[in-house]
């Protein structure tokens, strides 16, 4: 090719990386026994778009493997042969070494040839034990009586208009259609009706091939603007047999949308046993056409609901006489071959279709419009692509927005508001705008936490096998939404969590018989929102944690136990370094690292992690975590001329000190007896040196914190307030300062350091001894 | 003195990419300069936010349109002038190596262009600031600069502004 693709590739790798992740997701969804043809069709089309574009950009080694892949998934979609158990694990090793082969063209990655050729020789093995034991058409004696709308003969080479404008970032637009003819060439004929010009981009080809237009869409796809891009077969090939049913005139992708339609839904029970050997053919061969016109598959979804049932009313008044012949003949043409039946049935059945169909029609209707928007254009025209960082910096504008509108109003305190009537209101205008700004510019980086759910599918899946267990998941809450980096970041710990539930929490198949209970055991994973916190819930319906054990590990280990723990307190040992109760290391896990990294990342997250368990009944894990990174619930507090945030999250309660409350130790007041406990007493004065801070216990606030399961007593000045305060880095320009997480900016304009309260508390317990 | 740059630039101007433009300032009654570039912008001194067990040198740090940026008073660190702060107190704003560093200074006179013989070398000499970040004595008629490296005084260990690891 004579233009440098490599501007592409990055679009490609994206493309192709969305791809294997919605195979992935379908083969795991797939039922072996009866798969949707919908989804086996949506593999393919996967399979074929990495197909085509890999072969496009040169990267051989992909087009191999999906070429075979796309080889096998064919025969499945055509109903040549029956989906398998083997080929699902097959297609999802060839998943697995596409992603690793295109991690490889990334430069990420080292390419693992011999897994490639590995998988290779599997799929053709595959695809050779299909060729022996072919299906003949089964319904063959059904279809005769049918008034059939589909041509006989479909196949013929048809041909295609293609109507597209060459995107513009394409220099040399010249050399770019003489690459795209050379391709197309390979494909059919093609006949420039239109060339671009400088002026004009539009370009009209007319190709006759018998490629469908998915192949096409596959080429055209890097050169063309998809929102131009118009694939439209040649109506002439097919005229004959449209006369006859003049309502499809207006629609050439009728008669291909028909078939997909019947075939692909399998609600339509009631269709089944009909489905013909041409109306599949029609559905295989033909089907993309349907996808290019969302309109006309929206139109056919409601043809279909009405066809059986006469809902005419739904269908747009011209084509209203047509079909409700078409119908009439089609509803009795169904039911020829058992004409007795339909005469007295008829009426009964139909009135229960209806009603149970019709909202599996409405529901595969947009399931449709989705699959056509996925095939139609490059990723999905309701959203765009930003990088993180332009998001960010809106994010950092919005938060100067508020501090000035703050600023503003703190300003307007003293205005009189009768003579500045409109000043005032325009103000409080000027705080709602801000706000909903606010709150629509941070939701840009709240991400649905299905993003994360999505692949503990294949881990469950993966490790089930392994280790010989039966295991459903179940996700429940995919759609509660979270910050971004914490998307990132939850991901390891929370496979953390589901690896340990499989390895340790569920029982083998035969344990679980014993123990009467089924012998699927079942992983919940849920997530949903609690008092401005995520909630994430890991659970499993297996034999629970052992408190014994664990407790006769921890003597083991030296640790200071007691049989008169409460249960919390025995469940958190497992989170200490090093901890575990399994009997033999394996693969999965077993070797004592974990739950303590787990704990380390969650709680670096300013998240917390419990855990629930009951012997025989199961575990659950709960993590909490804030919703955001970027924004932290404080509590501002004076000392001396200094205001200092604390998190809210580590303060457990404030009070006044009395006198008797503080206890000295070797004549030093260090100690204050909170509810019958001895806490340590912090001086955020002495700590920070701020001169001019109240020194007299009695007269300044003492603020119970917890961190790491520590307590200590913070001595201020006084409360100020609650805030919700936007957390700026203070080591961009600045150091690391003992004591200090971070800045905030207070509505003032002023910087209000936010204190390390794990620091402190950790600081009491060293200052202790020495002052002692 | 503006005459006396421009003066130079005609005397050399098939050269003019060795001239070194200088933002001069005033710290008690010595004259300093520094390197145009490196300034990012130059503003009044505003109430600072002050940072705990931080060297005397460090006033503490301000918003700067959503920055946390951290403010440096010179005149504290080279020991003159009166550390005192009017409304025409003045405050540098640097850009060094990624970072926004503020530094007070008592008053900013202008900007020079300097050739590199009119630099000459600092003798060795005992100050409260090391020879090290001083680039060279700039002679202007009369007048005496200490041009100084401020890129590598800012980012040095003395000044306390990075991490260690960093610096």
């Amino acid at each position: 090719m004579a233009i440098d693709m490599s501007q592409f590739y990055q679009v490609f790798f994206e493309e192709a990386a969305e791809h294997l992740a919605s195979m992935e997701a379908l083969l795991l969804a797939i039922d072996p026994g009866a798969p949707d043809p919908e989804d086996v069709n949506a593999l393919f089309r996967a399979a074929h778009s990495i197909k085509g574009s890999s072969g496009t950009f040169g990267f051989q080694d992909m087009m191999e493997v999906t070429h075979i892949l796309e080889t096998m998934l064919d025969r499945v979609r055509k109903g040549e042969a029956p989906l398998t158990d083997e080929m699902v694990d097959a297609s999802l090793v060839a998943g697995d070494v596409l992603k690793n082969l295109l991690a490889a063209h990334r430069g990420e990655d080292e390419a693992d040839r011999a897994a490639a050729e590995a998988i290779c020789h599997r799929l053709e093995g595959l695809c050779r034990a299909l060729d022996g034991p072919r299906k003949t058409e089964p319904h063959a004696s059904v279809v005769v009586p049918l008034p059939n709308p589909q041509p006989e003969a479909p196949l013929s080479p048809a041909g295609f208009d293609l109507l597209f404008a060459l995107t513009g970032d394409v220099g040399g637009e010249r050399d770019v259609l003489a690459d795209l003819l050379a391709e197309l060439g390979r494909i059919g004929t093609v006949d420039v009706l239109e060339a671009p010009t400088s002026g004009d981009r539009h370009c009209h080809l007319r190709i006759v091939t018998d490629a469908n237009a998915d192949v096409l869409m596959g080429v055209l796809d890097f050169v063309a603007d998809a929102a131009s891009l118009r694939i439209e077969p040649l109506v002439t090939a097919e005229g004959g047999e449209e006369e006859a049913y003049g309502f499809f005139d207006d629609l050439p992708e009728g008669r291909a949308g028909a078939g997909e339609w019947r075939s692909s839904d399998d609600a339509y029970g009631f269709f089944e046993p009909l489905s013909s050997s041409v109306a599949d053919k029609v559905t295989t061969e033909e089907a993309y056409g349907f996808f290019d016109e969302q309109e006309v598959a929206d139109l056919l979804a409601r043809q279909q609901v009405a066809e059986p049932y006469g809902f005419f009313t739904e269908l747009p008044a011209p084509e209203v006489e047509a079909p409700a012949q078409l119908t009439q003949e089609t509803a009795y043409g169904l039911f020829e071959p058992l004409p007795a039946v339909v005469e007295v049935a008829l009426p009964a059945p139909v009135e229960v279709q209806v009603t149970e169909e019709a909202p599996t029609a409405a529901a595969a209707a947009p399931a449709a419009r989705k699959s056509s928007a996925r095939t139609a254009g490059v990723g999905d025209s309701g959203s765009i692509r930003v990088s993180v960082e332009k998001v960010d910096q809106m994010i950092n504008l919005v938060g100067e927005l508020v501090i000035t509108q703050a600023m503003l109003t703190q300003a307007a305190v003293n205005v009189d508001p009768v003579i500045c009537e409109r000043l005032i209101n325009g103000l409080a205008q000027l705080e709602r705008n801000t706000r909903d700004l606010q709150e629509s510019v941070m939701s840009i980086r709240m991400m649905p936490i299905s993003v994360v759910f999505s692949r503990f599918p294949r881990v469950v899946r993966d490790l089930s096998h392994k280790l010989g267990k039966q295991v459903e998941l179940k996700t429940i809450g995919e759609s509660t939404e979270m910050d971004k980096s914490l998307v990132e970041r939850i991901t390891d710990p929370l496979t953390h969590l589901v690896r340990n539930s499989l390895d340790h929490g569920l029982e083998t198949p035969e344990k679980r018989r014993a123990a009467g209970k089924s012998e699927t055991g079942t992983i919940t994973l849920s997530a949903y929102h609690q008092s401005g916190n995520i909630v994430i819930e890991v659970g499993d319906d297996g034999a629970g944690l052992n408190r014994a054990r664990i407790l006769a590990k921890a003597r083991e280990r030296g640790m200071s136990v007691s049989d008169s723990m409460s249960d919390q307190d025995v469940w958190q040992l497992i989170m200490e370094p090093g901890f575990s109760t399994a009997d033999q290391v394996t693969e999965v896990s077993g070797r004592g690292v974990g739950m303590d990294v787990v704990k380390k990342n969650i709680s670096a997250m300013g998240g917390r992690i419990e855990l629930d368990s009951m012997a025989g009944i199961g575990t659950r894990i709960t993590v909490r975590l804030p919703l955001t990174l970027a924004i932290l619930d404080g509590m501002s507090v004076g000392v001396g001329p200094e205001t200092y945030i604390i998190p809210l999250s580590y303060v457990m309660e404030s009070m006044q000190p009395e006198r008797g409350m503080m206890k000295s130790v070797s004549g030093v007041e260090r100690l204050i007896q909170v509810r019958g406990e001895y806490l340590p007493v912090v001086c955020l004065h002495e700590v920070f040196r701020i001169p001019g801070a109240i020194t007299d216990w009695s007269k300044g606030i003492m603020v119970v914190l917890e961190a790491d399961g520590q307590s200590a007593a913070l001595f201020i000045d006084q409360l100020i307030g609650q805030h919700q305060v936007v957390i700026k880095s203070l080591e961009a320009n600045y150091r690391r300062v003992q004591g200090i997480a971070g800045a905030t900016i207070m509505g003032d304009g002023r910087v209000a350091l936010i204190l390390d309260v794990p620091m402190l508390v950790g600081m009491a317990r060293r200052v202790m001894p020495a002052a002692a | 003195m503006l005459q006396a740059a421009q003066t130079t630039a005609k005397q050399e101007p098939e050269d003019p990419g060795v001239v070194q433009e200088l933002l001069t300032f005033t710290l008690g009654a010595e004259e300093y300069a520094i390197d145009i570039l490196k300034v990012q912008e130059i503003r009044g001194y505003d109430a600072v936010t002050t940072i705990a067990n931080a060297p005397s040198f460090i006033k503490g740090v301000i918003n700067l349109r959503g920055t946390i940026v951290p403010i440096v008073d010179l005149r504290i660190k080279f020991s003159v002038g009166v550390a005192e702060y009017t409304p025409f107190t003045v405050v540098i704003i640097l850009n060094i190596a990624g970072r926004v560093v503020g530094m007070v200074v008592d008053a900013v006179s202008d900007v020079i262009a300097l050739k590199p013989e009119q630099i000459r070398p600092a003798p060795d000499f005992a100050s409260s600031v090391d020879t090290a970040y001083i680039m060279g004595l700039g002679a202007l008629g009369e007048r005496m600069l200490i041009v100084v490296d401020i890129e590598r005084l800012m980012l040095s260990s003395e000044m306390a502004l990075v991490d260690d690891a960093a610096a």
